[in-house]
């Protein structure tokens, strides 16, 4: 809510300066976002009459005029708006004026004639962006008179942001009564008198929906002009309100909707036919609205209707037919009371945010219709002209808010906010809020105002105590709770822990979007249904991620178009699997992965360089799993999957689980992804990997230990993992290290073979191993490996 | 030969020896089984008696001599030997060390970390939550309910009507106080989304939230504890305001400024007392029991503690941006 602080002024004016006052408002609750002087710097420009007024000889467009500023002598200047003419006052940038955008007016000579000063428009001035030529002022404006002074426009703007409960000031009446509260200082209300009817004419109204509207005041009045300008202090208060001047009509209902917070319609009453009622729009009734859309209602949408057809919707926009115009001699307004739950939602339904909506959504007094419609009758008539009638006022007051009396117990107060407050400060405070509060053994309690409709429990009074108290006031205190141990279960491996192992491995955490490019996902998972957001911020962040790895992808993508050469990321977070039988309908499954690319290291000196490559990326996810204590529950399985290039990829297994992947991006996903370079990626299920086992201890063998080194020979497809899988089943208990240090295929080996070099380490508990028995164990392993693989030893 | 003769030369050969390999055949050629001065003493058999015990004497001093020679010249060569070697192996030290590139945590992680450890330490567990919501824990059960303005100012990114991605993380308190019973001391750090994007928003981001529920929590207490939290968290004594706001879940609520260094407030945190319909909906008595809420967005605090001006850089996830939290 945007507003006049000089009209607040005339309402409750402390004596503080705007700072203080827009401090005070947000302490209170009552966010100031910004405090803007309503018109920016300019001087010596004052209020003059354009006395003669002739065509340019020389310039079609420019006009050559005599204007009279009361300095004794007239002025020549040249002007070029086309309202300019002979009569009208105007206001004048004198020589020697300084415009805004320090925009100098010196005496000049414009087509070979003398132009000492400007006739100016608003936005030359800059008040408003508008551009119809040349400022004219009311015909008493003072000729010589500054501008500023004459306009007062030494005057700031304050934008306030209210939270959605506190509709009551959303209107200077409201915001003058809390700045009356805060400031100890009674409010000055407008005198506002009703106006006697001089004729006949009214309209009947019904209430077809009493619940949705319980109080509906209507009144005609006949004979306006609505060609009558809106005088300017109206539209200078709507201006600094940020509200646009229309027509006299609309300005007044702006006017009083920002004066009392009562939103208010006006009808051209010839085209009303017959009476009004206020009921429930019929399926798919059409209504075409004031800025000429045509929109079919819901029947939970409340309208105003006459007897053939609807003309507005209720409380929120004003239909295109029965509206006002410049052309309109007899209207009809209204000033209704609308439940919030009747407007509740219907605005956004419809795209019609509206300060009438805005208004009816957060509540509006409802003892306020009378005082509206008359004050809007007042200043019609004032502007416009015209013949009132009476006031036709339906109401069932069965459905009107009831506002009763609240409790507030002092003990209550006080264990909420954890100070005591003085019954008889609290007693004032609530006094002070127009709250009439009685007090009787530790119990206020409470007649709510119709205009406090916001305050319904002893929660919104101990709010309402603390806010004016002030929240600064109240001192603190540390918490006070029995000191219990939190458990912290020795098993559990954290998210942190698992996250700072492959950070010190290099890794860089990332942080990405839960929401991806659904080309890129569809990419690498060409047959997982996503969840789709219908309303993304763009159609690149639309779907919701069934892995991490998209979101990684587009972190190297972007590092690699910044020149950066070794790779790593990795990130937990949710993915999102759609699953009918998973709560809300997605299975939302915490993951840990990761990625690499280009370098596995930077350059060295000593060490060179070589690319990232499988294997590094292998090791990192062995030394995740190491986290466990039980690294040998899980195993890697060569295993296809659409995002990996097929002969690089491993499914990992816990069990008989497969718990993730790791591999290789195919390539022909890479360009898709905007990768530039072979990329790794591995991803597991956080909660394979969130235990570990507690250590168990064993005594440590004082024997010696004996190393073997085995080097066999079998066929190149046969995968090490299984070997070493097989040479542990073997179930030798002495075997306590096993170890794979070289691979070999090529000369000396058999064409489709290849060797593997074993190192086996052999100990046992209870004595020295003799040689013959190393032999006799080495033997068994040699012999499973012949049996299972069809092995021979290298020679 | 004469003993002082043999002295003499095997001296000379000591000093030579530039080896401990030499040095070795010195001792051979002169102490050794038939060595020159092993030989002298096998002829004292040949003496007088009454001359043997002197000459005797004389060889076997002329032995420790000879010994204590080699023994000085093996001491000197080991130290020489020594000393070659530490020459060859001289490095240059100022050459790089062979390093593993250094990773990191990315900043918002560090902050929830941090955030983490304050509360962790007042015995708050950490709990975390679908993203993923319904209706009920988004917004019902924290008394916004449908159409209510409020919602409307979430920016809520819907799937269907009832279902959403959550944007508080607010719900995993209504999901923790439907299964367990207070005194409770819960936070829940998590990603939260808003249908926004420009310099100041991004359409995800993170929150920090805070529940305790206890028979005698007050808003001194949550006072206190987050002029606490700020004070730890940023390391410095800062100027804090309380300034009343509206939460539908909280009552009185507040939204928290911490004075910049430009001398401007800055919003860092909104909180409350639990409003009391929230209590009832998950079944605990608000006569009984009281509790305040907090939540804190994460990256605000971030920003403000590193400096960082631009809260898109977060989810970038630059190299170079996030190096610089290492």
């Amino acid at each position: 809510m945007k507003f006049s602080e000089q009209w607040l002024r005339e309402w409750v004016n402390p004596s503080i300066d705007s700072n203080e006052l827009s401090e005070q408002l947000s302490m209170a609750g009552l966010e100031v976002d910004g405090v803007e002087p309503v018109a920016a710097d300019f001087h010596t420009v004052v209020v003059g009459e354009v006395v003669e007024c002739g065509p340019h000889p020389d310039a079609d467009k420019l006009q050559v005029t005599k204007v009279n500023t009361n300095d004794g002598e007239l002025l020549d200047i040249v002007c070029g708006a086309p309202n300019c003419r002979q009569g009208i006052k105007v206001v004048v940038a004198k020589v020697g004026a300084v415009l805004p955008g320090d925009f100098k007016i010196k005496k000049a000579k414009l087509r070979g004639h003398p132009s000492h000063g400007m006739l100016c428009s608003f936005k030359e001035l800059g008040l408003i962006d508008d551009h119809d030529g040349i400022i004219e002022l009311p015909t008493d404006a003072p000729i010589g008179e500054d501008y500023r002074a004459y306009l007062g426009l030494d005057d700031s703007s304050i934008d306030i942001d209210l939270t959605p409960n506190r509709g009551d000031c959303l209107s200077i009446r409201g915001i003058a009564r809390e700045v009356g509260v805060l400031n100890g200082l009674d409010v000055k209300e407008p005198e506002i008198v009703d106006t006697a009817s001089t004729i006949e004419q009214q309209k009947t109204i019904h209430l077809d929906a009493p619940e949705l509207c319980p109080r509906y005041l209507g009144r005609v009045i006949e004979g306006i002009d609505v060609t009558k300008p809106t005088p300017i202090w109206m539209s200078e208060k709507l201006r600094r309100s940020g509200i646009r001047s229309i027509d006299p009509v609309v300005d007044i209902t702006n006017y009083v909707l920002l004066e009392l917070g009562h939103p208010m319609h006006a009808f051209d009453l010839d085209k009303v036919s017959g009476d009004i009622h206020v009921r429930q729009a019929a399926h798919k009734e059409s209504l075409t609205l004031l800025d000429g859309e045509s929109i079919e209602l819901d029947d939970d949408v409340l309208v105003i209707a006459d007897e053939q057809k609807a003309l507005a919707i209720a409380g929120v926009y004003g239909g295109k037919e029965s509206g006002v115009t410049l052309q309109s001699k007899n209207i009809f307004l209204e000033s209704a009371f609308f439940s919030p739950d009747a407007i509740l939602g219907k605005a956004r339904r419809y795209g019609l945010h509206t300060d009438a909506s805005h208004r009816y959504e957060r509540g509006v007094d409802p003892e306020l219709q009378r005082t509206a419609i008359e004050r809007a009758t007042q200043l019609i008539i004032d502007i416009c002209g015209g013949q009132a009638g009476p006031v036709t006022e339906a109401v069932a007051s069965e459905y009107l808010p009831k506002r009763g009396t609240v409790n507030l117990r002092a003990a209550r107060l006080e264990k909420i906010l954890g100070v005591h407050i003085k019954d008889e400060q609290v007693t004032e405070i609530l006094n002070r809020l127009g709250l009439n509060a009685a007090f009787n053994d530790g119990v206020w309690s409470v007649t709510i105002p119709s205009h406090r409709f916001d305050l319904d429990i002893e929660e919104d009074l101990i709010e309402e105590v603390a806010r004016i108290y002030g929240y600064n006031s109240i001192t603190a205190a540390a918490p006070a709770a029995q000191l219990r141990m939190t458990a912290h279960k020795e098993a559990d491996v954290s998210r942190h822990q698992l996250v700072n192992a492959l950070v010190e491995r290099g890794y860089q955490e990332a942080i990405t979007y839960s929401f991806v490019d659904p080309k890129h996902q569809a990419q690498l998972f060409n047959e997982a249904a996503a969840l789709t957001l219908p309303h993304p911020i763009s159609i690149d962040m639309s779907s919701m991620r069934v892995s991490l790895w998209p979101g990684l992808a587009g972190a190297v993508a972007h590092n690699q178009k910044r020149q950066q050469s070794v790779l790593a990321f990795v990130e937990t977070g949710l993915r999102f699997i759609p699953d009918e039988t998973a709560e809300n309908g997605v299975r939302q499954e915490a993951m840990l992965a990761g990625i690499r690319a280009g370098k596995a290291q930077l350059e060295h000196w000593s060490d060179g360089e070589r690319a990232v490559d499988f294997y590094d990326i292998k090791g990192d996810v062995e030394a995740l799993l190491a986290k466990t204590g039980e690294a040998h529950l899980f195993r890697f399985v060569a295993d296809r999957h659409d995002a990996l290039h097929p002969g690089q990829s491993a499914a990992i297994y816990k069990g008989e689980q497969k718990v993730g992947f790791v591999g290789a991006l195919h390539p022909q996903h890479q360009k898709a992804l905007g990768l530039n370079q072979r990329a790794f990626v591995f991803e597991v299920e956080l909660s394979a990997v969130a235990q570990r086992r507690l250590p168990l201890a064993r005594p440590v063998s004082r024997f010696p230990s004996i190393r073997r080194d085995l080097a066999i020979v079998l066929d190149q497809h046969i995968a090490a993992g299984e070997v070493l899988a097989e040479m542990e089943n073997v179930g030798v208990k002495q075997l306590v290290g096993l170890n794979l240090f070289d691979v070999y295929e090529g000369e000396g080996v058999p064409e489709g073979k290849r060797s593997l070099a074993l190192t086996l380490t052999l100990q046992d508990t209870d004595k020295t191993l003799e040689e013959a028995e190393v032999n006799a164990l080495i033997e068994q392993f040699v012999e499973k490996l012949k049996t299972e693989f069809n092995a021979t030893l290298r020679d | 030969m004469q003993l002082q003769e043999i002295v003499e030369q095997a001296e000379a050969a000591i000093a030579n020896a530039d080896s401990p390999q030499a040095l070795d055949e010195v001792r051979v050629e002169y102490m050794g089984k038939k060595g020159k001065l092993t030989e002298l003493l096998k002829g004292l058999g040949k003496l007088d008696p009454s001359e043997r015990r002197e000459a005797g004497q004389k060889i076997n001093e002329a032995k420790q001599q000879v010994q204590a020679s080699i023994n000085a010249r093996k001491e000197l060569l080991k130290a020489e030997e020594l000393k070659a070697q530490l020459d060859a192996e001289r490095l240059d030290v100022t050459l790089p060390g062979r390093a593993t590139t250094v990773g990191g945590v990315h900043p918002v992680t560090q902050t929830i970390r941090r955030i983490e450890q304050f509360f962790g330490d007042l015995g708050f567990s950490v709990k975390e939550g679908p993203e993923v919501e319904d209706g009920f824990h988004n917004f019902d059960a924290l008394n916004i309910p449908a159409n209510h303005p409020a919602r409307a100012d979430h920016d809520t990114f819907y799937f269907t009507p009832s279902t959403m991605l959550r944007t508080q993380t607010s719900g995993v308190q209504i999901r923790t106080m439907e299964v367990e019973e207070p005194p409770l001391r819960i936070i829940s750090p998590g990603r939260v989304y808003r249908n926004d994007y420009d310099q100041t928003h991004t359409p995800m981001f993170h929150q920090v939230e805070g529940l305790m529920v206890d028979t005698d929590v007050s808003f001194t207490q949550l006072k206190g504890i987050l002029e606490d939290f700020l004070t730890h968290f940023f390391e410095e004594s800062l100027q804090v305001r309380f300034r009343p706001s509206y939460f539908p879940f909280t009552e009185p609520s507040a939204e928290v400024d911490v004075m910049g260094k430009d001398g401007k407030w800055l919003e860092v945190l909104g909180c409350g007392m639990v409003h009391p319909n929230v209590l009832k909906a998950v079944g605990i008595d608000p006569e009984k029991y009281t509790g305040f809420a907090f939540g804190m967005g994460v990256e605000r605090l971030t920003m403000l503690r590193y400096g960082v001006t631009d809260l898109r850089a977060f989810f970038e996830n630059d190299l170079r941006f996030l190096k610089q939290f290492n």
